[in-house]
Parts: structure tokens; C-alpha cells; sequence
């Protein structure tokens, strides 16, 4: 990773509060190309609020999100968003549940079934094009919501806990499976979990976010070289930064 | 992938014989009453011109069904026409309420209201207003299918995911996206299930519209054969109301099935 990458997404002191309680606590963020960074804190401590603030959901009571340098606040439609449920539409084929953020932006269905068609490949989803969601795993579901994500943008994703949902052996799979899917979009990713050694594992950096009020206590880099693969969840580097973690949390 | 088949055909089979159980049980248990109700007629229990038996019943309404076909023409048409203009009424009056929050509020109170009247009473009234035609009729069996189906779709439509909404939106989809790419079909199958009951009620509404009088129809026949005492023709043209309105049902979920072929299995 090089210190000369474009900065694509810059979120910039947000405050956001709900009926007089304080949720997001002067949250600043940035996110470069390429990158892959985790907002790692508790449950309920404002971090889907953060997301819902950069995807432009929701207006920030102060802040602002900047994208390419281009003030987006409050304004959907930009980057992806990927919540914990899978949320693919059971009475549409995978495909055109696939193909959904490519019809909603205008184009014509049979165009764009032929637009997704080469990424089943990518995502591992061959010959699961013409099935419904109920036909599939709950791995293979996500993976399928993953890619209609990455359909809607493909150079920023946010991912809120993708693999929260799934048992702890898929979930090992998936994580796998997300690096090695990654190394052939050129994608920034914006994480959310409250997995430590997940966030390790995945990201290049890792916010520690405070409970409630979200604030950012502390900004670790990940210095394990990549590829990454299982094994290093053993190695003394990682647990370094493992012990470093838990005890600012 | 042979797993996954496997496993699945695994789960048909219990399936269908737990089908065939569920088949099984009322069937049983339905023949059980036909045959106490047998017993009791055919050994005097009770009086002929009182209950006639399960078997009179049948032989009537085979000797009968020359002579009703027209009444039969009349009601079920009656009662289609009504069914299909309840089913348009509903489908624009609950995307209006749904887009627009005061027509809901101002509406909805007034549409359980509308169900608390009994129909007995404003039969006659539409006899009145609209005449002794088939409009009085159509009109009562359209009130009465409209509110089983038009609940049943606003209830699906406030049951959508708020997160589906929300990720809609965050893609940048017109309201008239998310509704006709989300909202609608998400609420199919609270639709279907509104259609279904509406579909039992049918025929009984424009059975009960014609006791108001008219010129055919299968209420207008058994008053007529209810007042000549012919007690064991009341009960034949019962049993065709019942065997039409389950036909009817049958109907809406065999389409249910055409059209949403992704919830055979949930």
C-alpha cells in the first residue's frame, strides 16, 4: 500500500443525535482507494447511524461527507451499502436480484442481466443464476447480496457485519473468501463489526469506536503483509495488535 | 450441489405425506359427521320434512340442476363481477392511502365502520336505490370482498423491511421504483390471502343480495323453495353455494401458485 493512494472518501467531524441523546460524537473517517478499514466497537454504539450518515440515509446534525472531494452530504445514491441481512427480494431470480441496482438506475432489464452475467463467475455464484434466494445457502446469499452491492458502486462499499448472521465456520470461510475476491475488484471498503480478530484480519486499518456516544478512540494500523491467509491469526503480530485492542475497548 | 438436491427431495417427501395427512384428517372427520347426520334422519330421529338426509340432499340437487342452471349463470356472474370490481377498488384506494398518510388516517376508521353495518340492512336499501337488476347485487358482494383484501394489502405494505427500504433508497430509487420494484410484490402474498377469504364470501354475498328480490339467482330460488316447504331443495342449493365458494377458493390459491412461484416453499 503505497501513501500516494487517492483519498475517496473523507468523513469530516460528524455529530448526529437522536431526540436530545448524542449518538455520534464528532466521528471523522477516511478511507483511501484501494484501502480496507474497519469501524470495530460495541454493539449500539452508533456505527450502522455513521453508515447511514455516509451512505446519505440520514443528514449529520454537524460535518460533512466528502466523496473524491465532492461534498455528498446527505445526498444517497453514491456509495453501496450492504446490511447484516442479506435483504434480496425472495419473489426475484438471483440474477435479477443481482442486476436490481443497474434497473433501479434506468436500464432495461434484459441489458442488464447481460451486464451481471460475467461477475457470477468472480463471485462464485455459477449456475445459481436463474435460482430464488430460498434455493440458496445463507453463505451463498450473502455472497449474492455482496455482489449486488458491488453492482450499485463498484469503488466504495460499506459493509455493516455482512457475516454477523452467519455460523463461525461460514463466517471463517467468508472472511477467506472477501480478500481473495477483493484482490480482483478494485474496491475501498468501509467495514462494520464488533469481531476483533475479523477486523485484524480484513483491514489495512481499524478505528476503535468508543460506546455510546460514538467517538473514535484510537486509529491502528495493520501491518500484516497480504496475501493473508488463515494461519496468521497465530502469528505473534497479530495477537500483538489483538491484546493492543482489547485493551483500549 | 447432489447434497443439496438430496436433502431437498428428502424434505418434499415428508412433505407431501404430511400433505396427505393434513388431506386425510378433515376428510375423515367430515364423513364421520355426514354419517351421524345419515343415521339420524334415516332411523327417524328426526323428521324427514324437518332435516332430509345427506342423500336426499345429493338426489335433489341432481334433479334440480336442469332447472337452476340459470340461477347458477346468474349468481356466480353476479358474484364474479363484484369479487374483480372489490379487487380494482382495493388495489387503487390502498396505494392512494399508502402514499398518502391523511387519506389513511381519515379512511381506515371509516372503512371497519362500513364492515360493522349488517348487510341484511343495506341490501334492501340498494333493492331501493339501484333497482331489482343485477347492480344491487354486484354492489353488495363488491362491499363485502373489498375489506378482507384491502386490509390485508395496506397490512403489507407497512410490513415491508424498513433496512429493504432503506437500501432502496440508498441506491437512489424513485419512490415509484420502490414501490413497484419492493413494496407491490412484497405485499403479494398479504394480497393473496385477502383474495382467498374475499373468494369464500363471494358467492354467499350475492346469494344474500338476492333475497332482496330480482328476477334470477340462486338466493332468489331457495327463498322461493324455502317458502313451498321444500326444505330438501334449500339444502341442495346450500351444498352448491358451498361446493361454488370452495371451487372459488381453490381457484385464487392454484393461481397463487402460477404467480408466485418463489413462495411454494417458505
Amino acid at each position: 500500500m503505497s501513501i500516494y493512494q487517492k483519498n475517496k472518501l473523507f468523513v469530516k467531524n460528524i455529530y448526529k443525535s437522536f431526540d436530545e441523546i448524542l449518538v455520534v460524537d464528532n466521528v471523522s473517517i477516511e478511507l483511501k482507494e484501494n484501502e480496507f478499514v474497519s469501524l470495530l466497537g460495541p454493539s449500539g454504539s452508533g456505527k450502522s447511524t455513521i453508515f447511514n450518515i455516509i451512505s446519505g440515509l440520514v443528514k449529520p446534525d454537524e460535518g460533512e461527507v466528502l466523496i473524491e472531494d465532492v461534498d455528498f452530504t446527505g445526498k444517497s445514491g453514491r456509495v453501496s451499502y450492504m446490511y447484516q441481512k442479506d435483504l434480496l427480494l425472495s419473489w426475484k431470480k438471483i440474477i435479477d436480484n443481482v442486476a436490481l441496482p443497474l434497473v433501479i438506475k434506468g436500464i432495461k432489464k434484459k441489458e442488464a442481466r447481460e451486464m451481471v452475467k460475467k461477475y457470477f463467475e468472480i463471485f462464485g455464484l455459477e449456475g445459481f443464476e436463474y435460482k430464488y434466494p430460498f434455493q440458496l445457502s445463507g453463505g451463498m446469499r450473502q455472497r449474492a447480496a455482496l455482489m449486488r452491492t458491488y453492482m450499485f458502486s463498484e469503488d466504495i462499499i460499506l459493509l455493516d457485519e455482512p457475516f454477523g448472521g452467519l455460523d463461525a465456520i461460514t463466517k471463517g470461510r467468508m472472511q477467506s473468501w472477501l480478500l481473495d475476491v477483493l484482490k480482483t475488484l478494485n474496491a475501498s471498503i468501509l467495514f462494520i463489526t464488533h469481531d476483533i480478530d475479523e477486523a485484524i484480519f480484513l483491514s489495512d486499518r481499524i478505528y476503535i469506536l468508543s460506546e455510546r456516544p460514538a467517538q473514535i478512540k484510537a486509529e491502528i494500523k495493520v501491518d500484516i503483509p497480504r496475501p493473508r491467509n488463515n494461519d496468521i491469526v497465530t502469528t505473534s503480530r497479530f495477537n500483538e495488535i489483538k491484546k493492543n485492542i482489547m485493551e483500549m475497548l | 450441489m447432489k447434497k443439496l438436491e438430496s436433502t431437498g427431495s428428502k424434505i418434499n417427501r415428508r412433505r407431501s405425506l404430511k400433505r396427505i395427512g393434513d388431506g386425510i384428517i378433515p376428510t375423515a372427520f367430515l364423513i364421520i359427521l355426514i354419517l351421524i347426520w345419515y343415521i339420524i334422519v334415516e332411523n327417524g330421529i328426526v323428521e324427514r320434512f324437518m332435516l332430509p338426509s345427506p342423500i336426499d340432499v345429493i338426489t335433489t340437487l341432481y334433479e334440480i340442476l336442469p332447472e337452476i342452471r340459470l340461477h347458477l349463470i346468474v349468481t356466480l356472474a353476479q358474484a364474479l363481477y363484484g369479487f374483480v370490481l372489490a379487487i380494482i377498488f382495493s388495489i387503487v384506494l390502498a396505494i392512494l392511502m399508502d402514499n398518502i398518510g391523511i387519506l389513511k388516517r381519515a379512511l381506515y376508521p371509516l372503512l371497519v365502520i362500513s364492515q360493522t353495518i349488517p348487510i341484511l340492512v343495506l341490501a334492501p336499501l340498494f333493492a331501493m336505490w339501484f333497482g331489482f337488476g343485477m347492480l344491487p347485487k354486484i354492489i353488495v358482494v363488491a362491499l363485502v370482498c373489498f375489506f378482507p383484501i384491502i386490509v390485508s394489502l395496506l397490512e403489507g405494505f407497512d410490513s415491508v423491511d424498513r433496512d429493504l427500504l432503506n437500501l432502496m433508497k440508498s441506491m437512489g430509487a424513485s419512490r415509484l421504483k420502490i414501490f413497484t420494484l419492493v413494496k407491490f410484490p412484497a405485499s403479494m402474498i398479504n394480497f393473496f390471502t385477502g383474495l382467498k377469504v374475499a373468494a369464500t364470501y363471494c358467492i354467499m354475498a350475492a346469494f344474500i343480495g338476492e333475497w332482496m328480490g330480482g328476477k334470477a339467482g340462486l338466493g332468489l330460488y331457495m327463498m322461493r323453495a324455502k317458502k313451498s316447504m321444500g326444505i330438501d331443495r334449500v339444502f341442495a342449493v346450500v351444498l352448491l353455494v358451498v361446493i361454488l365458494s370452495m371451487l372459488l377458493f381453490k381457484l385464487v390459491s392454484i393461481l397463487q401458485k402460477h404467480l408466485m412461484p418463489w413462495s411454494n416453499e417458505e
